[in-house]
């Protein structure tokens, strides 16, 4: 799969970078999707032993190459919201030096980034990949319910059905865009949607 | 002065108004003909008499009435006012600053009582008289950041100093010029500004920091910052954009005059004591087009700006769509006469209009 280039954005976006094999106490990847193929892009024997992999296929599945790696421990769950949990208690429990691995779309990072970050864990020993949809997680900024996987602008919240636009302002602690109404100032006049990268 | 408070309403039947008294004093933002953004930051040591600069949080005729207002907001919205867990200490040092502040600039209209950590607070236009403890959250009714701005006119961001940035970990955000405290609590300081336009690669964003990271306790500073708003409306927030957006489209020739306001905010930077944090209130002050052409000057300045300012700035700010029917309306008050430098109204010294 080829990389998507992310045209340059405003200064609350996230950069994403590439995974790197670094000297840690401990690995813990997580990834959804085609993630997976960033890990396999740089996994070592070495690295798998102290590795941790927690994978959501998210209608890409993985699993089996993922596993033949042989990470020392691997979980599979059915979306992030799932895996979540058990996210943040393995982050949690985590030791001094341990190194973090993001890999796969924004939603699952930003995600995963932030409970990393609530975890304690420095930033730098967190890295990220984009890999897969470039689709985004969206906060309507109106009812603040998120809308996961939105690919066009504009599009309809899917909690209070207004017709929001795509900003490229982020917040890393919801680890979400924000959506706003588009027809405020001209209701139900609503462009047609487009790709968010169109 | 003794201040007669308004009573008045910022929604609905929008009744606010300006006294001349409140006309001849607003914080009108343009010292010159043209306007683009750049490092205006100045010390806060008060400034003329009867000014909005003079005391270091301003009181005026609306205070009761901007209090009730952000009452109903916070009621519909709790969010608005946040506070990271990490932050109320700051909270207090906030507190305090008001408090003390206040009860010095103003000792007719509030008091307070120090014994140890047992303190009396008096504030006689909302009928308040609490006794507490300071530094015990149990014993006010809100958290102190709450507590405080409730009786305070103006937003208020608290940032935390680290990491050589600033994080806005805590705010009451009501009056706001459409930006989103619940979005934007916790992120740092090029990362809230990220939306504006231009300033970014003008270098303004790293220069401001810089500027205010070095704020000392008891040397505050302070800038203007300045938009547009139809109707006289407080609450011009994202969350509600989808109910007062509509109300952009209402200007007509004939009521442009009475609807459309300048909105100033009065930008003041305080660094706390104990908490080492930054205080930000963001005070913001209305005043009608048709209130602004009483003074000549004022008419034929903002003419100018208006017409001049770059298309991004028109279109972040959110009137460009209807910067064609302002320039309509203050094209009449704009006799191409030459302006005095400053934004005082120099109504002693300006000709009136020559058209
Ligand atoms: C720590 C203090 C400050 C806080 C909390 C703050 C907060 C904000 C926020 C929330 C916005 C709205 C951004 C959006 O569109 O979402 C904004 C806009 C802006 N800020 Fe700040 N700011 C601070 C200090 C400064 C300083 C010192 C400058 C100096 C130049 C500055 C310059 C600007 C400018 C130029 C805008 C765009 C305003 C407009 O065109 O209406 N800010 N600020």
């Amino acid at each position: 799969m080829t990389k998507f280039n992310f045209p340059p954005s405003i200064t609350s976006r996230p950069v994403w970078g590439e995974l790197q094999a670094r000297a840690g106490s401990g690995h813990v990847f997580i990834a959804d999707a085609h993630g997976a193929g960033a890990i396999m892009d740089m996994a070592t024997p070495d690295l798998m032993a102290k590795a941790h992999i927690i994978y959501i296929p998210k209608g890409h599945d993985m699993s089996a190459e993922l596993k033949a790696l042989g990470p020392a421990q691997y979980y599979e769950g059915p979306s992030y919201a799932a895996a979540s949990s058990r996210i943040a208690h393995v982050l949690g429990q985590a030791k001094m030096g341990v190194q973090v691995y993001l890999a796969g779309t924004e939603s699952v990072m930003g995600q995963a980034m932030h409970a990393a970050v609530q975890a304690g864990i420095p930033s730098g020993s967190i890295q990220t990949e984009h890999r897969g949809s470039t689709a985004r997680r969206m906060q309507c900024v109106h009812c603040k319910g998120f809308t996961e996987d939105v690919e066009t602008d504009p599009f309809v919240c899917s909690h209070c059905g207004l017709n929001l636009f795509v900003r490229d302002h982020y917040s890393r602690r919801l680890a979400a865009y924000q959506a706003v109404c588009i027809d405020a100032e001209d209701p139900g006049n609503v462009p047609e949607s487009k790709g968010i990268y169109e | 002065m003794t201040i007669q408070f308004n009573d008045e309403t910022f929604r609905d039947d929008y009744s606010f108004r300006n006294s001349d008294w409140a006309i001849k004093r607003f914080p009108f933002p343009f010292h010159e003909d043209s306007y683009m953004y750049s490092m205006n930051a100045e010390q806060h040591r008060g400034g003329p008499a009867g000014s909005v600069f003079e005391k270091r949080f301003d009181v005026d005729e609306h205070y009761i009435s901007e209090m009730r207002d952000r009452a109903i907001v916070l009621d519909q919205d709790p969010l608005r006012c946040q506070s990271l867990p990490h932050m109320t200490l700051a909270g207090w040092d906030l507190l305090e600053l008001i408090m003390v502040s206040k009860s010095e600039d103003y000792p007719d209209l509030f008091e307070l009582y120090r014994d140890g950590a047992q303190w009396r607070w008096v504030n006689k236009p909302l009928g308040i008289d609490d006794t507490f403890t300071f530094m015990d959250e149990t014993t006010l009714p809100y958290g102190p950041l709450e507590y405080i701005t409730r009786q305070s006119q103006g937003d208020f961001a608290l940032l935390d100093q680290r990491e050589n940035n600033l994080w806005m970990d805590a705010g009451m955000i009501t009056t706001q010029a459409d930006w989103s405290l619940d979005f934007d609590i916790g992120m740092n300081f090029f990362e809230w500004h990220a939306p504006v336009p231009l300033a970014h690669e003008m270098g303004i964003f790293k220069r401001a920091l810089k500027f205010l990271m070095n704020i000392q306790q008891g040397a505050p500073g302070r800038r203007l910052n300045w938009t547009m708003t139809v109707n006289p409306l407080l609450d011009t927030s994202p969350e509600n954009y989808h109910k007062w957006g509509i109300q952009k489209t209402s200007l007509t020739p004939e009521n442009i005059g009475a609807k459309q306001h300048v909105r100033v905010e009065l930008q003041t930077f305080y660094r706390l004591p104990r908490s080492n944090a930054l205080a930000f209130p963001i005070r913001c002050y209305l005043c009608s087009f048709q209130d602004l052409m009483t003074v000549p000057k004022w008419g034929r300045r903002l003419h100018r700006v208006v017409r001049d300012l770059p298309v991004e700035l028109a279109t972040y700010k959110g009137f460009i769509d209807n910067r064609p029917m302002m320039l309509d309306y203050l094209s009449q008050f704009d006799d191409g006469l030459p302006t005095s430098f400053g934004v005082f109204p120099d109504l002693d010294s300006e000709p009136p209009l020559q058209k």
